[in-house]
């Protein structure tokens, strides 16, 4: 696995590190104005997510589909692309899943799991396809495109359950036991939790990303076009195609994102207003995490740890839960600051070495 | 050179780590997360709108609150809330104030009810409450450990569409819901049913923003709403509402004399300084959660009823300031209500039950 | 006496590589000198250290006489010492004047004085002979002239010592011409240049005096009356250099390219490409000479199936493959040096090996069920890096950080390696220094020995001259004419390439 680390020197992984502590370190100091003891607080996230094993699972469990909203962006980011559709192909996954659990609700669990995780990546395939076909096709910048596709899924969903799978409480009905990832086992060993096996899901993405993108030829074409598509195409790559694939491949890791939201956590979905938000914690969770897997793997880890331990920081120390949002804004406040030093840095010592 | 900044920066977070851990160690000796077992305490958790959401949270926080100044318990500590920032916090905010002992936690808000239906199943024990909804386990029972509080807002709504229906002048008055949903719809019924009472030609345009937290569409459907010809716009949407009285005040400004019925609270500071608030329907959450949480410390925890507050309980009606509404309205209203309270008038929740009102009417 | 600049003993370590080791450079008051070397000899290097980018390992610096500590580009220019870079820092928004003035403006109570500005800059224009309108935008004005601003902005500076970057490598030949007269016009008022370069041509006629660098290492410094091109040549090198000749006997065999009455049409559809009839056979090189822009780009995109064709046929190896999609191209046999490496030859973020495999990564062995088999593709890399000769500390290196020479050869190395039966060469020695010049044109002729067929297209006309078999003359978008390189000359050639065909018929 030491691969996967190879593709970035220190220097590059310590700016993260720094970050964070120079995001934690600014949050301690706004406490500290405001009147609050930030000792208590973080001292209260850190025991209950390591101590009790209620916050442990919790936090596991909202790393699960952070994980993979952040891998999608990571993917994209990769060869070239900024998929700022997560959000929607998060929610047409999410969907898709409960729609498939409901309506297939006879099948027997072996295949009725299965067959809604990927209802819930095919939906986020097809989401992040058509952004992907534009681009390839017309030319429409991918970010415009994604950005409209989240507020037709938004609406869409929304449309779709008051229509077709509405029930009480402004949501569709709970799915069949039988396409649940929730887990008695998981949830008696975390004092009940919502952990499920998710996570198990999650893990494996981020193999996949790994594998995908630096053992198979078609990442070795990714990867190419993302950098350089004038290279590739001179190689004979399809520049469209794979940027059409990227955005597709994307929208599987979100949309199965989503799938673990509605088979998992919820086990339904409600009819929202609003965006989940994930999805666009999922582009601070990828470029935390330097758009490596194991690094989404741990920023996914940390932003899950910061915003359930800060549902005890409110509770043990009285610190407002928003101020967990400010952290973690300091934070990517903080990587985007120090990729611009190293920018500079690198252009100083590329003009060097010629 | 670069190096050297990072190492700089390095000893700055070490040396700042260590000073706080060290100040750190001298204060966390003194606290604890363990409570005094005798205290009594009772918690509240909201939804995404926050505490300070001019509604039913904060009407909700206002009931803890004065609970706790009538009986000496300390805010923050005996009585709290926590806020959720997104709808996945619900679980773990309810099970956080279980797991710390309060007697008594509340879900504010029917979004709440499947995260208090789990954490009630899986703590037998704790003792919760829900506002808006019936928590049922899974053969659709009530469950034993929860409080459901419901209240009956076609009652209140009625009335505030009584005074709508008197004071319209252009004979036509606009409703705007939050989301469209089975609460929301039984805003919109009384209020019709209300309007149509004293005023049968009257027309009400009824429309959904499908939010609770867009100040903007709000605002943007009372404009359309008001040059449509309405003059009153009742609006029960949550945070949405607030663009409506935007709207209202900006229409005042400009001479142009409308009118808003605010919802949950008396909205009558809101309107100010154009003076715009006719009256407000009030949902008295904070009433609601005063008399369980009294109930609970006295050990009579309503757990597994289903508490409806209606007129005749005082847990809806229209808003104490009456300074916009004429004598008239209010004797009419005063009539209806003591109608409604010995059941001579059922008021309508859902569309069908008023297509069957409005028969009767004619 | 004391000299403009001296630096005594210079050494820069970088990770893994020694690039200054005791660098020793004297640099006369009114000299041009030159600092002569290969790619990736440390030439730029040793002057980024003089300018303040770099802070060096060892060794002094001494400006006028007196011991100088440059931390920044700022004391360098506090010292007189000015910077004309390869890529010009300019903004293509701003004026002439803006630009030059960027930083230290001149103002007037406290308000930027653009009339003051456009004086100043009209002044020093005239005084050193930069022809400059200082009121229009950068981006209107040509690349020769954009030199001139970035020459202007160390002159108003007031820097007395230049120092240019390879100045020449962007530049058409009259500009050279003009550049090269600029800098003795410099000279003449006083100033001192020195001269980052690896063309023989340019030391021989402008430069007193040039100082050698090899692989990081002093060789010597020599005044230039009283040395010759080959000698300074193989200083550089570090051996004799041999001139390439196509000297292997010309038998030409099958047809492997034949175009008939091609068309095409480029970005805009304007017809570039008009009726455009070639042939070209195994074992021979046929060069393609032309004035840039007359539709070389478009006739090569069309062959490889980057552009379409509007009508016309191109078949290879007697197989109709008009319109056929690169990869088929590829895989029926061709290979391609494109003319911007860095552009469309390379991915600059890639490893070496990665990049050796770009066209072939899909194939076996390189790939077995759709999984890259990075071990083969690393052995493949290591050997082709050794026998090209490619310069890097492994095959893991990046392509971006190899030098210009480098970069060519692991595009050379990968085309040459899969053995094309057509391989189309597109300025294959643009800026590379005469080592890697020789390896190129070594290697192109080799391939016309193995009976492939080589399409060279360059504007060097020595490039063409030495290595053709057969001469075709592109001129706006059809082949005017079609020479042996044995019986013509570069006149001729030049006649040809403005269009006119022998006897002075206007074509």
């Amino acid at each position: 696995m030491s691969n996967l680390l190879k593709k970035v020197n220190w220097m590059t992984l310590l700016i993260p590190v720094i970050s964070v502590i120079l995001g934690l370190l600014c949050g301690a100091v706004i406490m500290l104005v405001i009147g609050y003891n930030p000792v208590l607080a973080y001292q209260s996230i850190v025991e209950s997510i390591f101590l009790q094993p209620y916050y442990g699972g919790e936090t596991i469990r909202a790393m699960i589909p952070l994980v993979l909203a952040g891998l999608a962006v990571a993917f994209s980011f990769r060869t070239g692309l900024f998929n700022i559709g997560v959000e929607g192909q998060l929610m047409v996954g999410w969907l898709a899943s409960v729609a498939c659990a409901i309506s297939l609700g006879h099948l027997p669990k072996i295949l009725l799991l299965p067959l809604s995780i990927v209802a819930g990546g095919a939906a986020g395939a097809l989401w992040g396809f058509i952004p992907g076909f534009l681009k390839a096709r017309f030319k429409v910048h991918e970010v415009i495109s994604t950005i409209m596709m989240n507020y037709i899924a938004l609406y869409t969903t929304a449309y779709l359950i008051k229509n077709f799978l509405y029930t009480e409480g402004e949501r569709t009905p709970t799915i069949p036991s039988a396409a649940s990832l929730a887990s008695p086992f998981l949830a008696n060993l975390t004092q009940g939790s919502r952990l499920h096996w998710g996570i198990i899901v999650a893990i494996i993405a981020v193999f996949a990303m790994w594998f995908l993108l630096w053992k198979t030829t078609k990442g070795y074409e990714l990867r190419s076009v993302g950098f350089s598509p004038d290279a590739s195409n001179y190689a004979g790559m399809s520049v469209a195609r794979n940027i059409m694939l990227s955005l597709t491949i994307s929208g599987i890791f979100a949309g199965l994102a989503g799938a673990m939201e509605g088979l998992g956590t919820y086990q339904y979905m409600t009819i929202s207003s609003a965006f989940t938000g994930i999805g666009f914690n999922g582009i601070a969770v990828a470029l935390l995490g330097l758009n490596t897997p194991i690094g989404v793997l741990l920023a996914g880890a940390l932003f899950s740890g910061l915003q359930n331990g800060g549902l005890t920081m409110q509770a043990n120390a009285g610190v407002p839960v928003e101020l967990v949002n400010i952290i973690i804004a300091l934070i990517i406040f903080f990587v985007g600051s120090s990729y611009a030093i190293k920018w500079a840095l690198s252009r100083f010592s590329r003009k060097g070495k010629k | 050179m670069f190096k050297k900044r990072i190492a700089v920066l390095v000893a700055f977070v070490v040396v700042l780590g260590s000073i706080l851990a060290g100040c750190g160690n001298s204060k966390s000796s003194g606290n604890s997360t363990s409570t005094k077992k005798s205290a009594f305490k009772a918690g509240m958790v909201t939804d995404t709108g926050g505490v300070d959401d001019k509604s039913f949270n904060q009407s909700a926080w206002e009931g803890l609150t004065t609970y706790a100044k009538d009986n000496d318990l300390k805010k923050g500590t005996d009585v709290k809330y926590l806020q959720s920032t997104q709808p996945s916090d619900y679980s773990p905010n309810l099970n956080t104030m279980v797991h710390q002992n309060f007697n008594i936690v509340y879900g504010i808000g029917f979004l709440m009810q499947s995260d208090i239906q789990k954490v009630a199943e899986q703590n037998p024990k704790a003792q919760l409450g829900i506002i808006d909804a019936v928590a049922v386990d899974k053969s659709n029972k009530p469950l034993k450990n929860v409080a459901s509080i419901t209240f009956k807002e076609e009652q209140g709504s009625f009335l505030v569409g009584v005074v709508a229906g008197l004071t319209t002048k252009t004979n036509k008055v606009g409703f705007i819901g939050g989301i469209n949903s089975a609460l929301i719809k039984k805003f919109e019924n009384g209020f019709k049913a209300g309007v149509k009472a004293v005023n049968p030609d009257a027309e009400v345009y009824a429309q959904y923003a499908g939010a609770f937290d867009a100040p903007d569409k709000g605002r943007a459907i009372a404009q359309t709403l008001y040059t449509k010809g309405a003059d009153i716009i009742y609006a029960s949407a949550g945070n949405t509402g607030n663009g409506v009285f935007t709207e209202a005040k900006n229409r005042a400004k400009n001479g142009k004399k409308v009118w808003v019925i605010g919802v949950d609270k008396d909205q009558h500071d809101q309107g100010m300084p154009e003076n715009v608030t006719l009256t407000s329907m009030v949902k008295r959450v904070d009433k609601a959660i005063y008399d369980v949480t009294k109930q609970t410390k006295a050990g009579d925890f309503p757990g597994g009823q289903v508490l409806s507050f209606g007129l005749k309980e005082n847990g809806v009606g229209i808003a104490p300031t009456t300074e916009n509404v004429s004598k008239k309205a209010l004797d009419e209203v005063n009539q209806y209500k003591s109608k409604i309270i010995d059941g001579s008038i059922k008021v309508p929740t859902t569309d069908k039950e008023f297509k069957e009102y409005a028969a009767t009417l004619k | 006496m004391s000299y403009a600049i001296e630096m005594r003993q210079i050494r820069k370590e970088f990770p893994g590589i020694v690039a200054n080791d005791n660098i020793t450079l004297q640099v006369e008051d009114g000299e041009i000198h030159a600092l002569f070397g290969e790619n990736g000899a440390g030439k730029s290097t040793l002057m980024n250290v003089l300018f303040g980018l770099y802070q060096p390992d060892r060794g002094e610096i001494y400006v006028h006489g007196e011991k100088a500590v440059i931390h920044d580009p700022n004391d360098a220019t506090r010292l007189g010492i000015g910077m004309v870079h390869q890529h010009f820092m300019l903004i293509d928004k701003f004026t002439v004047a803006e630009n030059i003035v960027l930083g230290r403006e001149p103002k007037k109570n406290g308000v930027l004085d653009m009339k003051e500005a456009v004086k100043v800059v009209r002044e020093l224009s005239e005084k050193y002979g930069l022809d400059v309108d200082p009121e229009k935008k950068v981006e209107e004005i040509t690349v020769g002239m954009q030199q001139r601003v970035e020459i202007l902005k160390t002159l108003y500076r007031g820097s007395d010592i230049l120092i240019f970057d390879e100045p020449t490598a962007v530049l058409t030949p009259i500009e050279i011409q003009e550049l090269i007269e600029i800098m003795k016009r410099l000279v003449h008022e006083g100033k001192s240049i020195i001269l980052i370069t690896h063309k023989l041509k340019e030391i021989f006629e402008c430069c007193d005096r040039a100082t050698v660098i090899r692989r990081g290492k002093n060789i010597d410094t020599v005044k230039i009356s009283d040395t010759n091109p080959t000698e300074l040549a193989s200083m550089m090198v570090g051996r004799k250099v041999h001139v390439q000749v196509n000297d292997a006997p010309y038998n030409p065999q099958g047809k492997v390219l034949e175009i008939e009455h091609l068309n095409v049409a480029d970005a805009r559809k304007v017809e570039v490409i008009k009726d455009l009839n070639l042939t070209v056979h195994g074992g021979e090189i046929l060069g393609i000479a032309g004035v840039d822009g007359n539709g070389q780009t478009e006739l090569i995109e069309a062959i490889a199936g980057l552009r379409k064709t509007k009508s016309g046929t191109i078949k290879l190896n007697n197989q109709d493959v008009t319109n056929q999609r690169t990869r088929k191209m590829i895989e029926a046999g061709l290979g391609y040096i494109p003319e911007d490496r860095q552009k469309h030859g390379l991915v600059l973020d890639f490893s070496i090996a990665e990049n050796m495999v770009l066209q072939t990564y899909y194939q076996k062995p390189y790939a077995q069920m759709g999984i890259l088999q990075n071990k083969v593709i690393a052995k493949k890399a290591k050997k082709l890096i050794q026998e090209f000769d490619v310069r890097t500390p492994s095959e893991k290196t990046h392509a971006r950080a190899l030098s210009g020479g480098n970069q060519q050869k692991v595009i050379v190395a990968r085309e040459v390696d899969r053995s094309p039966q057509l391989l189309i060469a597109a300025q294959p020695t643009r800026g590379l220094d005469v080592g890697a010049i020789e390896f190129i044109h070594g290697k192109l002729i080799e391939e016309k020995k193995k009976g492939k067929a080589v399409l060279l297209v360059s504007f060097e006309l020595d490039e063409i001259l030495h290595l053709s078999d057969r001469i075709a003359v592109i001129y706006e978008g059809y082949i005017i004419d079609i020479v042996s390189p044995k019986e013509t000359n570069e006149n001729e050639l030049g006649l040809l390439m403005a269009g006119r065909k022998k006897g002075g018929s206007e074509a």
